[in-house]
């Protein structure tokens, strides 16, 4: 599995993600800086991590997504790519187009930093094969813009497509439908806003997150 | 140019400066100073730069040990940790711009302490923060509250550092001064620390980070002085933060000094670019030329006055080795930061700022620090307490509920939710009891933070209270198995012009003094902060206590949580001492009667006793507030299991005697528990035990769900 990390000058979730890759597969990810302008050749997946790209002084991953790196980001995953957006991640690819939908302040209005029960929605992708369908993890969250927000017309596209990865059990910021986390319509994209790389090591207090990074060691080594 | 104005005596007190003060400068210089001279001046020697009622006591604490790589004096203490690691903190307050400006106060307080340690060359792995408000009805109080941790929250989280714990009470002694106490830790390689003394003549002056704009102009110098009804004018000297510059200045500074182009390094703190200059040059037995045009500037035909006494945040000042310039220019470059070159380092002693064609201020360097002055104010020791009354009868549970319906003890999770607390994903202890614990990443060892201190007692006993919050945090480290190894002190008082107040200072600081001794535990960091009154009503005295603690394998965390079966073991004797306890205030409103006597062998050899036995206990908690019916049922509440001990005397119960604490142990490795606390001379004794679905305190008893609930919403209820 070879993976690379983006990291934005705000970026600070970039190492745990590269960590839990490294856990998953044995092979040290790749950090690439937000300046460049194309990507190391032969990747298998990209990482865009949590924290606060630019500031977000704008809509969250805003100016990320018009980073030159972005733009190589884009292509990979057209040309069916996996990538994997966690929280700041995810808000930048909601911002490219790769993902549907927008997220938005919490409906609490504050940041919300806590333990979460997550259903996982689907098996059916390579990021959550590795847990079952119905199965509840417990994952942590910590943003302040996390609350998912999509029309009618889309969380039921998002359903009958079977599209929604994660959900909220105990919806702590407003989500359309408690969604935590989608897929793209090939379903080699995901973005969630929980942190599952931050509970994938016995020390943090428990390997609930680890399953989706095996899910992914797993699909790239029988590619 | 603007000429600048003339030196009246109405300006030379709006500086703060004292007319002996000002007697001195002119002896000093044999002339009169220029403005600017007067605004460096007056900088310098202000009580927060210059510590000069201070000074004399502080010299009197502990501040060396084998561990200690560099004690006060640098941004930041830097502490042996093994394997060639070294632990950098410090703790400051931020509490008058807290006040003014809740949110924008309180973040550059997180901004200002996390500079303090990447100057030194570690990356920040834990944040704290230690708050005191106001009466919860006070009409400030809740608007305060949001500000100040929402700013916390702001900063660290974008910024990216962990905050791990804290403290957060509610006093009316805070009612016109709230305290905001940041602390925060980094990680360095012991032989990569970075200081601030120059050495080389000619040698670059660098300016890096964001640019100085007007804001902050004279904060230094506003939290060098009381408070009055005036205090809504001095908004615009609070500054304003950025923490995604921060961030990048944090990456940039780390990564420039991979490289070896660092000479000496020193962040603009208070009194930005002046105090900066001055100590590095101090430091370095050296001058320093300053040229104010190459200096970044985000606003207009800006004065060398106000350049000089800017604090515009996130900025470093730096002296490069020379032959570096073009890879250190390239570094910041890539992180889009200022990087001006601004001046030299000279051989002789003076510090020369030249801005236009024109000399601003001349002035030997070595006097604006050496000869700031330095007092031996009066002081009195503070009447002894009068004994505690009779104290009236209370039942178990509702003491219990007095204290757990009350902001000052209720869980704090609306506070810390607000915070990243896993950020770094090496959080291994979060927030909500006792110490917080990360792990060295990369490694079996993790280091445990604590914040304490019990500003009632420090006013009832400045001496046993400056013990006490030494004490308890020696206790909250030892309870999750952690080794204490070193101390920052934050000071917070009123006015030490007032004898009583300056005998709260001396009291706290010998008490410190004797905790740190007996506990080995030095002063390697720390900030002072006076004036911390309004209308002439002073803060209770607050001498919070940030220390850190080493656990050499993640084995050696007593990690709990209690399970069912548990034997509940107390250390340490039977309570009884109620004065100044939390039991007496929360219920009755009474603060009486003297603090509780710290016996600092006994803190010691039950400490080392916990620490050694940690294989055989499952949860541990420190007594102190709330005595041991508290400590019982936060444990419980963290085990989501009940409870029951065979007390239901309120000393007994509520009693806040010291060096106490409250295990659960496996029922099959009692036995052996206790035979090893009768051989080390620990008094140890089974209470009772963990299980069941209530707390049950002698004849007493309710749901856990029932008081949970209470403990869980008491905060939001009175302050979300």
């Amino acid at each position: 599995m070879k993976s690379a990390v983006i990291v934005f000058p705000g970026s600070n979730c970039d190492r745990d993600l590269a960590v839990a890759f490294e856990q998953a597969s044995g092979t040290r990810a790749q950090m690439v800086w937000h300046k460049e302008t194309a990507l190391p050749q032969g990747l298998d997946i990209i990482g865009i991590p949590g924290g606060f790209s630019f500031g977000d002084y704008l809509r969250c991953g805003a100016i990320a997504a018009r980073s030159p790196i972005c733009q190589a980001v884009v292509d990979f995953a057209r040309r069916g790519g996996m990538v994997l957006g966690i929280c700041n991640g995810f808000q930048v690819l909601t911002e490219t187009g790769l993902l549907p939908g927008v997220l938005m302040r919490n409906a609490g209005i504050k940041f919300v930093c806590k333990d979460v029960d997550l259903q996982v929605e689907t098996a059916d992708s390579p990021f959550t094969s590795a847990y079952a369908r119905g199965q509840v993890i417990r994952v942590p969250v910590a943003h302040h813009d996390g609350n998912y927000v999509a029309p009618p017309e889309l969380v039921a596209r998002l359903r009958a497509e079977d599209r929604v990865a994660f959900s909220y059990r105990d919806n702590p910021n407003g989500s359309t439908a408690d969604i935590a986390g989608v897929l793209s319509e090939n379903r080699r994209v995901l973005g969630m806003m929980p942190h599952p790389e931050r509970r994938a090591d016995p020390a943090l207090g428990g390997t609930d997150g680890a399953g989706l990074f095996r899910s992914l060691a797993d699909a790239l080594a029988t590619a | 140019m603007t000429t600048e104005p003339e030196i009246t005596e109405e300006l030379i007190a709006a500086h703060g400066l004292k007319p002996d003060e000002y007697a001195e400068i002119l002896r000093l210089l044999n002339r009169p100073p220029s403005f600017t001279e007067l605004g460096i001046f007056s900088a310098m020697w202000n009580e927060h730069c210059s510590y000069k009622s201070s000074k004399k006591w502080l010299r009197t604490l502990p501040t060396e040990g084998p561990q200690v790589i560099c004690g006060p004096g640098e941004n930041a203490g830097v502490v042996d940790i093994g394997d060639g690691q070294a632990v950098v903190f410090k703790m400051e307050s931020h509490n008058h711009p807290s006040y003014i400006e809740p949110h924008q106060g309180a973040a550059t307080g997180v901004g200002g302490i996390l500079r303090d340690v990447f100057t030194m060359g570690a990356r920040p792995i834990a944040a704290m923060n230690a708050l005191s408000f106001g009466s919860v009805d006070h009409p400030r109080t809740r608007s305060l509250v949001h500000g100040v941790v929402e700013g916390i929250g702001s900063y660290g989280n974008c910024f990216g550092v962990p905050t791990i714990g804290g403290e957060v009470r509610f006093h009316p002694a805070y009612d016109g001064n709230c305290l905001v106490n940041a602390f925060a830790a980094g990680l360095a390689d012991a032989d990569k620390i970075f200081y601030s003394a120059a050495s080389g003549v000619g040698m670059p002056v660098v300016y890096l980070g964001a640019k100085t704009g007007r804001d902050g102009v004279g904060g230094a110098t506003m939290a060098s002085a009381e408070f009055d009804e005036t205090i809504e004018e001095k908004r615009p000297t609070v500054q304003v933060g950025d923490p995604f510059t921060e961030k990048r200045l944090l990456e940039a500074c780390l990564e420039l000094m991979r490289t070896g182009a660092v000479i000496s390094i020193q962040d603009m703190g208070a009194a930005g670019l002046t105090c900066s200059a001055v100590e590095m040059g101090d430091k370095g037995e050296l001058g320093v030329r300053l040229s104010l045009d190459a200096v970044p500037c985000r606003e207009e035909n800006m004065t060398a006055y106000e350049m000089m006494l800017s604090e515009s945040q996130e900025r470093m000042l730096m002296v490069l080795r020379p032959e570096k310039e073009a890879e250190a220019k390239a570094i910041f470059e890539k992180w889009d930061l200022d990087f001006a070159i601004v001046g030299e380092t000279i051989g002789e002693d003076r510090f020369l700022v030249e801005h236009g064609g024109a000399v601003k201020a001349d002035l030997p360097l070595r006097a604006l620090s050496g000869s700031a002055p330095e007092y031996d104010r009066p002081w009195e020791a503070p009447a002894p307490a009068a004994a505690l009354s009779e104290v009236p009868r209370i039942g178990p549970i509702a003491g219990l509920k007095a204290l757990i319906g009350s902001p000052n003890y209720a869980g704090k999770q609306w506070v810390y939710e607000q915070y990243d607390h896993m950020v770094m994903a090496d959080t291994i202890r979060r927030p909500g009891m006792g110490a917080g614990i990360v792990r060295v990443h990369g490694t079996e060892k993790a280091l445990a933070f604590t914040a304490d201190v019990t500003p009632r007692y420090c006013r009832a006993n400045p001496r046993q209270g400056g013990r006490q919050a030494v004490a308890e945090a020696f206790r909250n480290l030892s309870a999750v198995g952690a080794r204490p190894l070193a101390t920052t002190d934050n000071l917070n008082f009123g006015n030490p012009e007032k004898p009583e107040i300056m005998g709260q200072f001396v009291g706290c600081i010998e008490g410190i003094g004797d905790a740190c001794r007996a506990l080995d535990m030095p002063i390697v960091s720390g900030n002072v902060s006076l004036y911390n009154e309004t209308d002439g009503r002073a803060i209770l005295p607050t001498p919070t206590i940030g220390a850190v603690g080493l656990l050499d394998g993640l084995d050696r965390i007593i990690a709990g949580p209690a399970r069912p079966g548990d034997a509940a073991v107390l250390i340490g004797t039977d309570g009884g001492h109620l004065g100044q306890s939390a039991l007496l205030w929360e219920a009755w409103g009474r603060a009486e009667g003297d603090a509780p006597p710290v016996d600092l062998e006994a803190e010691r050899r039950n400490g080392d006793f916990l620490r050694a036995q940690h294989a055989a206990i499952r949860a541990a908690t420190d007594l102190a507030d709330g005595g041991l019916a508290l400590a019982a049922f936060e444990m419980a509440e963290a085990a989501g299991t009940g409870v029951t001990l065979a007390e239901d005397d309120t000393g007994r119960l509520f009693g806040e005697d010291q060096a106490r604490y409250l295990l659960a142990v496996d029922p099959a490795a009692l036995d052996a528990l206790l035979a090893a606390a009768e051989a080390a001379g620990v008094p140890a004794r089974k209470l009772g035990g963990f299980g069941g679905e209530t707390v049950t305190l002698g004849g007493d008893s309710a749901p856990l769900t029932e008081l949970a609930q209470l403990y869980r919403g008491a905060f939001a209820a009175a302050l979300g």
